[in-house]
Formats: structure tokens, C-alpha cells, sequence
């Protein structure tokens, strides 16, 4: 029919609520940051005075956003590397043709879908000294050494509070983070998975290429468009951390797990500097975009190299 | 005797793999277990341990009554809430998405390529960045500590995504059935109605299944938009309650994360395909 090659300026009607809504909850935002940051916006003082880039110079001198940027960094580079890995692990799992495996990659998938506030009440419960799950499950295997006449060896103190100590805290988020995280990643490896073609792998199998080197030269290639994708999704997630940190460790123990997100919210909501807040936002985005940005070139670069190989 | 060492090896594989394949799905279970039973318990008892987890002094079914009706926070409340929110951004989304959807898959008009790629480009940014100047837009509309606040400028949910999907479907929907529609008489609307909608229920699905996620479990801007105890979604109230408590009270602290989690998990099992659908498709983290 002819009819659908003619300009049909009922489009504009048809675009205009969604559009309408996207300028103004997310292109409007975008810029109204990058204005309030500009000001000294109180959300209480009815003046909010145009100091130039004074909030971006204050920010880059103030040592405790140092520590939360940094943090943050703590966590992506624990988190997200051990996401990917285990995710695509699963999956390699969860893709074999085995019954029930269905079940398996449904019940992976749940933790993500449930309340993160109720998680992260779990969670506390898990870390708990003495009578956590944890260091109950250290208990045990005490008694069991005893049990076993191994008692000079030493026992494991059943006491340790992750969530209060420096050390631990962090760590503790970022277990977390693997447990919640798994499914969706799961998933997306599973089709990326399906998705290679068969005859890759008869096709090497008669040049007798087998088990751990399919793995190498077939699957991990193959597979390089879908791992880019879920390392920089993952990334992007991991610097917006913010749920289980308000739950759970409120920043602390000594600023260790106060990350930027959870600064900004004090920044803007303890101290209601919403105009700091802005530029302390903006600093984030850019971090996202140019890892984000980093990671497609490396590993783009990584793809097309191993293609010429 | 060779088949019979690779059926034999094949089989410890298998073995191998159930054998982590289980080991995983407890670890996924168990605090689900341990909440269940946990909630339980006597309300003031003390926290059980993996001990005496499965054997309380009595079942205390009525905690969950408790937590609902008379405990020191509107519970059923805070669930009505979540009910209203939830429907309605669902319901805004589909209505947003599937108009721009058709616009995109079936309309021809100057600049709709690049309208579609400012669509997508508003995906990359991260709602969380969005938070403080949404707040100050709100706060001025008046919008604060209402329903219109927690619905209509939901951050979270990205219209751009829920477009893409609709309009990726769209356009496997044969033409010939918009033909046969325009000859019956009806306009683009009618054809929007009339056949695209009622040939794309699965997309549809997978974008409702989204959002109503997305938004039942939203913490951030539900905190943040409302102030009063009555306006708190259960997501909030759940933050409310363990603070009230103070980490005292498991059981009834438990019971309510139980009610909170319930029709998030039945939602999820009844709809998984469509979640695992729109994954595959987009390749979209849930």
C-alpha cells in the first residue's frame, strides 16, 4: 500500500506525551543539575547566589568526597569482576541440558526481584557476630575440629561483626552484591550462550579442539559483545550503591563504606546543600561515562584482536 | 569400552555440575527459610539461631496480623500505597510507551530517526544522578508527599526502555492487518487499538512485568518523595519499621519483610517468561 510511504504528521501526536514526559523528567533534571550546581542552593534559604565553579573546586578539596569517590572505586573493582565471572560461571552451568535446570535458573534469578530493604534486613541477620549465619557456620566447624581431637589447632573467634569492622564491612557488601546480582547476569550469559552458533563447536571438534580449549578459542570469543554488555551494565549499577549501605553500615565503620551516592544523599539531605549535592552528581555521571567509555574501547579493542588472531 | 568411559565420564559431570548447581540454591534459600521461620516466632523473643529456628515455642501465625493492624506502623497502609503506586506508574508507562511505539514502528514523519536515538540516549543516563534536581522540580510543582509525586515523575523507570521493546514488536506485526483494519474505517488510533495491542499482549507483558518490579521495589525516590507516615510506600515502611525496632523484635521485623516480599516473588513466578523475554531481547539487567 502506498499509503504508509507518505508523511503522516499524526506521528508528532503520537510521540508528543512521551516525549513531553522525557524532556521534562530527565532532560530538564540533567540540566537543572548542572544550574543548581552552579549556585549555592539551600533548600531552606530562599537566595541562592551564582558562585561559578566554587561547589566543584570546594568538592575535589573536601577529603571525606575523596574517600567516597574512592570507595566507590573499592567497591566497582571488587564487585564488578567477581559479578561477571561468577554470572558467567553459573550460566555455563545453568546452559547444559539437564533436567530441572529450569528450576535452577528461576530460583538463581529471585534475590533481584525482591525488596533490597528486606535483603539488606537478611543480610544484617547473615553478619551478625555470635549469632549470624556466618559465624554460627564458623561454630560449627569449631566443635567439629574439637570433635575431631583437633582442638590445638585453635578455634576461629565466633565473634567478628562484619558490618563494624573496617576491614569486613566492604567486603560484606560486596558478597552481598554477588548474591542479588547473580540472576540477571546469569541470564543474559544463557543467551548469549544459545546464541553461538553449533557449527563453531562441530567445526572444532573435527579439528580436534576440545574442553578447555573450546572454552578459550570458541565460547569466551563468541561471547565478547555479551561481556562487554553485562561489565558495563554491572558497572553502571555498582557506582549507584546505595540501598544496603543506608540499611546496613550508614557509611561506617569509619567511613569506609560511605560511598558517592550514599554522600550525596547526606549532602543533600542531612545538610540540604542540594546545589553541592548537584555538582557532587555531576562528578559522578562523569566517572560513569568515562568508565563506562574506557571499558568499550578495551574491551572492543580485545574483541577485534582476538578476531584476527 | 571407550563410549562406556565418556558415558561414565559425561555422568560424574553431571553429578559435578547438580551437585553446585544445589549447593548455590541453598545459599539462595536459606535466608528466605530463616525469614519465613523467624517471623514465626513469639514476638518478643529472642532472635533465633539456626538452632532452635525450626522448633519456636508455638507457631505465631498471628504476628502477621499483628504487623498488619496493630503494630506501632499503618503496614496496610503503607501496602495500599504501594498498590496505588505501582498500578499507576504500570498503567502510565504502557500508555506513554505503546503511543510512542506506534509513532515510531508504523508512522512515517521528518525527524522521527532521531527523535527514536534521543529516545534511547535518555537510557544512558543513571536515574540515580537525576535524583537531587528531580526533587527540586517536585518540590516546586507542589507534588511532594503525593500521589502524583511517587507515580508521575518516576526516575527509575525508563519510558525509552519500555518504547524500544513495544517498538521492536511492533513492527513484527504484519502490515497487512493494519490494511485490512484502515479498510474497515479506522484511524491510527483505532489500528492501535484494535490490532497492534491485541497482537502484542506477551511485549506488553514484559514491560508491565518490568515496571511493576522496578517500582515495587524502588527505595530511593520513595523515601524521598514522601514525608508523612501515611504517604510511605511498604518499601519505605519497611526502612521505618527495622529503625523502630532498632534491631530488636526480629519476628515481627520478618513478618513484614515477608509481607513486602510475597507478592513481589508471586508476581515474579507467574510472570518469569516475560522477565527472561525482555532480558534476552534487550539484554536489560532486572
Amino acid at each position: 500500500m502506498k499509503r504508509s510511504h507518505r508523511i503522516n504528521w499524526r506521528g508528532y501526536l503520537f510521540l508528543a506525551p512521551a516525549t513531553i514526559y522525557l524532556t521534562v523528567f530527565s532532560v530538564v533534571p540533567i540540566l537543572l543539575a548542572g544550574y543548581m550546581s552552579l549556585h549555592r542552593w539551600h533548600l531552606l534559604k530562599p537566595d541562592r547566589p551564582y558562585i561559578g565553579l566554587d561547589n566543584y573546586k570546594a568538592l575535589f578539596a573536601n577529603p571525606f568526597f575523596i574517600n567516597a569517590i574512592r570507595n566507590s572505586f573499592v567497591y566497582v573493582l571488587a564487585s564488578v569482576p567477581l559479578g561477571v565471572i561468577t554470572a558467567l560461571a553459573v550460566a555455563l552451568l545453568v546452559v547444559r541440558p539437564l533436567r530441572g535446570v529450569g528450576v535452577f535458573r528461576t530460583l538463581f534469578y529471585v534475590p533481584a526481584v525482591c525488596s533490597q530493604v528486606a535483603m539488606a534486613m537478611v543480610w544484617i541477620w547473615i553478619l551478625m557476630p555470635e549469632q549470624g549465619l556466618i559465624n554460627y557456620a564458623v561454630g560449627l566447624m569449631n566443635e567439629a575440629l574439637a570433635g575431631l581431637g583437633l582442638a590445638h589447632l585453635g578455634s576461629i573467634p565466633t565473634s567478628t561483626n562484619f558490618l563494624n569492622e573496617p576491614g569486613w564491612a566492604m567486603a560484606a557488601l560486596v558478597v552481598m552484591s554477588l548474591w542479588i546480582g547473580l540472576g540477571p547476569r546469569m541470564i543474559i550469559f544463557v543467551a548469549g550462550l544459545q546464541s553461538i552458533p553449533q557449527q563453531l563447536y562441530e567445526a572444532a571438534s573435527l579439528d580436534g579442539c576440545t574442553g578447555r580449549r573450546r572454552f578459550w578459542h570458541i565460547t569466551l570469543p563468541q561471547l565478547a559483545p555479551t561481556t562487554l554488555f553485562v561489565t558495563v551494565t554491572t558497572t553502571i549499577a555498582a557506582f549507584q550503591l546505595f540501598t544496603p549501605v543506608y540499611m546496613m553500615t550508614k557509611g561506617g565503620p569509619q567511613r569506609t563504606t560511605d560511598v558517592v551516592l550514599y554522600h550525596i544523599y547526606k549532602e543533600a539531605w542531612q545538610k540540604f546543600e542540594l546545589g553541592m549535592a548537584s555538582a557532587q552528581s555531576y562528578v559522578l555521571l562523569a566517572m560513569i561515562v568515562v568508565i563506562a567509555a574506557i571499558q568499550l574501547w578495551v574491551l572492543r579493542r580485545g574483541l577485534t584482536t582476538e578476531e584476527a588472531r | 569400552m571407550i563410549e562406556a568411559t565418556r558415558r561414565r565420564n559425561r555422568y560424574s559431570a553431571n553429578l559435578l555440575t547438580y551437585a553446585v548447581l544445589v549447593a548455590i540454591a541453598l545459599m539462595t534459600v536459606l535466608p528466605f527459610v530463616w525469614m519465613f521461620f523467624t517471623s514465626l516466632h513469639e514476638r518478643n523473643a529472642q532472635l533465633p539461631t539456626m538452632g532452635n529456628l525450626f522448633t519456636p515455642e508455638g507457631w505465631h501465625f498471628e504476628n502477621y496480623l499483628y504487623v498488619l493492624t496493630f503494630g506501632e506502623l499503618p503496614v496496610w497502609r503503607f501496602a495500599v500505597n504501594s498498590v496505588i503506586v505501582t498500578a499507576g506508574v504500570v498503567v502510565f508507562q504502557l500508555v506513554l510507551c505503546s503511543l510512542a511505539a506506534y509513532g515510531f514502528a508504523r508512522l512515517r514523519f521528518p525527524g522521527r530517526d532521531l527523535i527514536f536515538l534521543a529516545f534511547l540516549l535518555t537510557m544512558m543516563v543513571p536515574a540515580q544522578v537525576l535524583i537531587v534536581p528531580l526533587f527540586a522540580l517536585v518540590h516546586n510543582l507542589r507534588w511532594l508527599d503525593s500521589y502524583w509525586g511517587l507515580i508521575i515523575p518516576y526516575p527509575y523507570l525508563s519510558t525509552a526502555f519500555g518504547t524500544f521493546l513495544l517498538r521492536q514488536f511492533f513492527l513484527t506485526v504484519p502490515r497487512s492487518l493494519d490494511d485490512a483494519a484502515r479498510l474497515d474505517g479506522c484511524g491510527d488510533a483505532g489500528i492501535l487499538w484494535h490490532v497492534i495491542l491485541p497482537s502484542s499482549k506477551p511485549a506488553l507483558a514484559t514491560v508491565g512485568a518490568f515496571a511493576f518490579i522496578w517500582t515495587w521495589t524502588d527505595f530511593y525516590w520513595p523515601l524521598l518523595a514522601s514525608s508523612s507516615t501515611t504517604m510511605r510506600t511498604l518499601e519505605v515502611g519497611l526502612s521505618v519499621f527495622s529503625d523502630a525496632y532498632g534491631g530488636t523484635r526480629w519476628p515481627l521485623q520478618m513478618s513484614a519483610a515477608v509481607i513486602v516480599l510475597v507478592p513481589a516473588l508471586l508476581f515474579f513466578l507467574i510472570m518469569q517468561r516475560f522477565f527472561v523475554r525482555g532480558i534476552a531481547r534487550t539484554g536489560l539487567k532486572g
